[in-house]
């Protein structure tokens, strides 16, 4: 029973990893600072080197298929998570969660045809007329 | 917990009308994606008869009552009951959107297919016998709504509507889920059943204080759903913004649904710890009426008006609910029946005066209907008037039955409340009917086509609703008597 140990040794899991983790930053820190090359210049410093420009107006307007996109992302990221739970139990249930499993990614299949179909996925549509995306 | 997961044909058969509701819904999807603008015209015809054909499973799966997928459903008297008036609700919106929806130049399968997938939900709901089911029935049926709701993209006032309903209805769930998980920390179990089965449980009664914390939350989910007081406030300005077809659906459909749950989890879950939520209905239900009834009385635009009207009405139903037996019961679910007629009716009638961009939707809108069109007006008279609750309509057993099931419980109070705010409802609806028949039509008003085929449909089919429900109460009442007597 856990209750029974001392606190000491209850704890001494815990200590030892806040111990590795002080460590570990420290360490890893250092190396770099002792190690590395120092390159100080205007590009370095901005907070994104690779990414947009971080200073400007945020009223900026973005494409609505930037949104759509993302959208659609969500909603297949939400089909691979269900995955996982699937992939754990699949054993115990067999042939049953197969079929599930396969219905599960028709229904979704048919959502990924259907905005396919609309347009969605169609980029390169002249940006004057909206009228694929619908 | 190994066991079989497979359903059997039995239980699959009890499933079959949402089953055929899904198929057919996912194939309008793809009809939507591949078909010709002309052969997109059979789409709501597919729906339509998709319904109805869900409908005969409904009543033939009755037949063959009992549990399904694990205990999680119930096909019962009681389910059948709610599943049957959310597919006619579903049918008779159809018929009222296809020509609005051709006005709208917004015609497209989606729409249909929504309907479908909220209908879907709504049969969860009533069949649900798990409170994770009818969480799940409550989202299928409340995410379709939501865009059902902004479903004409370029209005505002539909992304106003749809906004606003998403944004609350979103926070109503989350306090319905929070109060699940603490009905599954207190009892050790979701199931309906199993629920009833611990508080009858008088060796390990759970803590009174838990129970009630855990009731509380499940309660202010539903009665957000249901439109009560005081949580009532999204229902105006959503009904007010969407479109008139997505209103007589979203006031009557949804509404239906959540009460059959609402019944489920009060009369037969926490029937045995009834003493702590009758006096929360108590309350709720005298304000859900008082502020119906006087918030419609100060009403211009008519889709706002039916709005209070329609949290009125749901006050009379938590009378009904307040009173905890089963004549209660019964009357609820009579309620929900010409409840569900006479507002799609209702609705019916303004989104055919309403027209393209429902630029029509005042009161003095209606002015001089008698003249122009009579027979639209004397139809819209008798919604109203059973709206009123006057006799020889569906609307005046509804009430009776609702006041002497409170009565039979020694509701004196909430009796005498009721019947006063009855009378204060009277004012607002007669005011629309001799604004109709008594004001002359304003000058340069542009005529008002013939209703559609489909209007012209739905009017009938809920006039007869109506008269048949206020002559012939009890072709409806016995079945829903059947039906009360599974949950209590």
């Amino acid at each position: 029973m856990p209750n029974q140990l001392a606190p000491a040794e209850v704890w001494f899991p815990i200590l030892t990893q806040v111990v590795f983790a002080v460590v570990m930053a420290v360490a890893l820190v250092g190396v770099g600072l002792a190690l590395g090359k120092r390159v100080k210049n205007k590009v370095k410093d901005s907070p994104y080197e690779c990414g947009i420009t971080p200073v400007g107006s945020a009223r900026n307007r973005f494409s609505v298929k930037f949104y759509l996109v993302a959208m659609l992302f969500i909603l297949f990221d939400i089909e691979a998570i269900f995955l996982y739970p699937w992939a754990v139990v699949y054993r115990e249930l067999k042939l049953f969660a197969f079929f599930e499993m396969l219905l599960f990614m028709a229904l979704v299949l048919v959502g990924f045809f259907y905005i396919w179909k609309k347009g969605v996925l169609d980029w390169a549509v002249d940006e004057t007329s909206d009228e694929k995306i619908q | 917990m190994p066991g079989n997961y497979m359903p059997s044909a039995a239980e699959l058969f009890r499933f079959s009308p949402e089953l055929l509701l899904t198929a057919a819904g996912t194939l309008l999807m793809i009809f939507e994606a591949i078909t010709s603008p002309k052969q997109k015209r059979s789409l709501p015809v597919f729906a339509f008869l998709s319904l109805l054909a869900a409908l005969a499973l409904a009543v033939a799966a009755s037949s063959d009552p009992g549990p399904a997928f694990n205990r999680m459903l119930q096909v019962d008297g009681f389910a059948t009951f709610f599943r049957v008036l959310v597919m006619a609700i579903g049918a008779v919106t159809i018929l009222i959107s296809t020509n609005y929806l051709k006005q709208a130049e917004h015609e497209g399968g989606e729409f249909y297919s929504l309907v479908l997938f909220s209908v879907v939900g709504q049969c969860l709901m009533a069949t649900a016998n798990e409170l994770i089911m009818i969480f799940i029935g409550i989202e299928v049926s409340s995410i379709a709504t939501y865009v059902l709701a902004g479903y004409l993209r370029d209005d505002k006032r539909n992304n106003e509507a749809a906004l606003k309903y998403f944004l609350l209805g979103s926070f109503a769930t989350a306090f319905l889920l929070y109060g699940v998980a603490w009905i599954y920390g207190t009892t050790g179990t979701t199931n309906l059943s199993g629920v009833r089965g611990v508080l009858l449980d008088p060796q390990n009664a759970p803590n009174a204080i838990l129970i009630s914390v855990a009731l509380g939350l499940v309660l202010v989910g539903l009665l957000f759903k249901v439109s009560a007081v005081p949580f009532q406030s999204w229902a105006p300005d959503v009904y007010q913004g969407a479109p008139a077809p997505v209103t007589a659906f979203m006031a009557t459909g949804p509404k239906a649904a959540a009460f059959a749950a609402f019944l489920r989890i009060t009369m037969w879950a926490f029937e045995p710890v009834k003493n702590h939520w009758i006096p929360v209905l108590w309350f709720t239900a005298i304000a859900t009426m008082i502020v119906g009834n006087f918030a419609a009385l100060r009403q211009s635009n008519v889709k706002r008006l039916l709005a209070y009207s329609s949290i009125a009405h749901a006050g009379y139903v938590l009378v009904a609910l307040t009173a905890a037996s089963k004549t209660g019961t019964e009357a609820a679910m009579f309620y929900m029946v010409s409840y569900a007629a006479m507002n799609l009716g209702a609705f019916a009638v303004i989104a055919h005066v309403a027209r393209k961009g429902e630029r029509r939707v005042e009161i003095d809108d209606f002015a001089g209907l008698g003249n122009r069109q009579p027979l639209t007006a004397a139809i819209f008279t008798v919604f109203l008037l059973s709206l009123i609750g006057v006799p020889l309509t569906g609307g005046f057993f509804a009430k009776f039955y609702v006041f002497k099931a409170a009565l039979d419980s020694q509701l004196i109070a909430l009796t005498i409340v009721g019947l006063l705010n009855s009378a204060v409802a009277a004012f607002y609806y007669l005011r629309l009917i001799v604004i109709m028949y008594m004001q002359p039509a304003p000058e340069g008003v542009d005529t008002l086509p013939e209703p559609s085929l489909g209007i012209r449909t739905a009017l009938v089919a809920c006039s007869l609703a109506t008269v048949v429900l206020g002559v012939f109460p009890s072709l409806v009442l016995d079945i829903a008597g059947r039906g009360a007597s599974f949950i209590r």
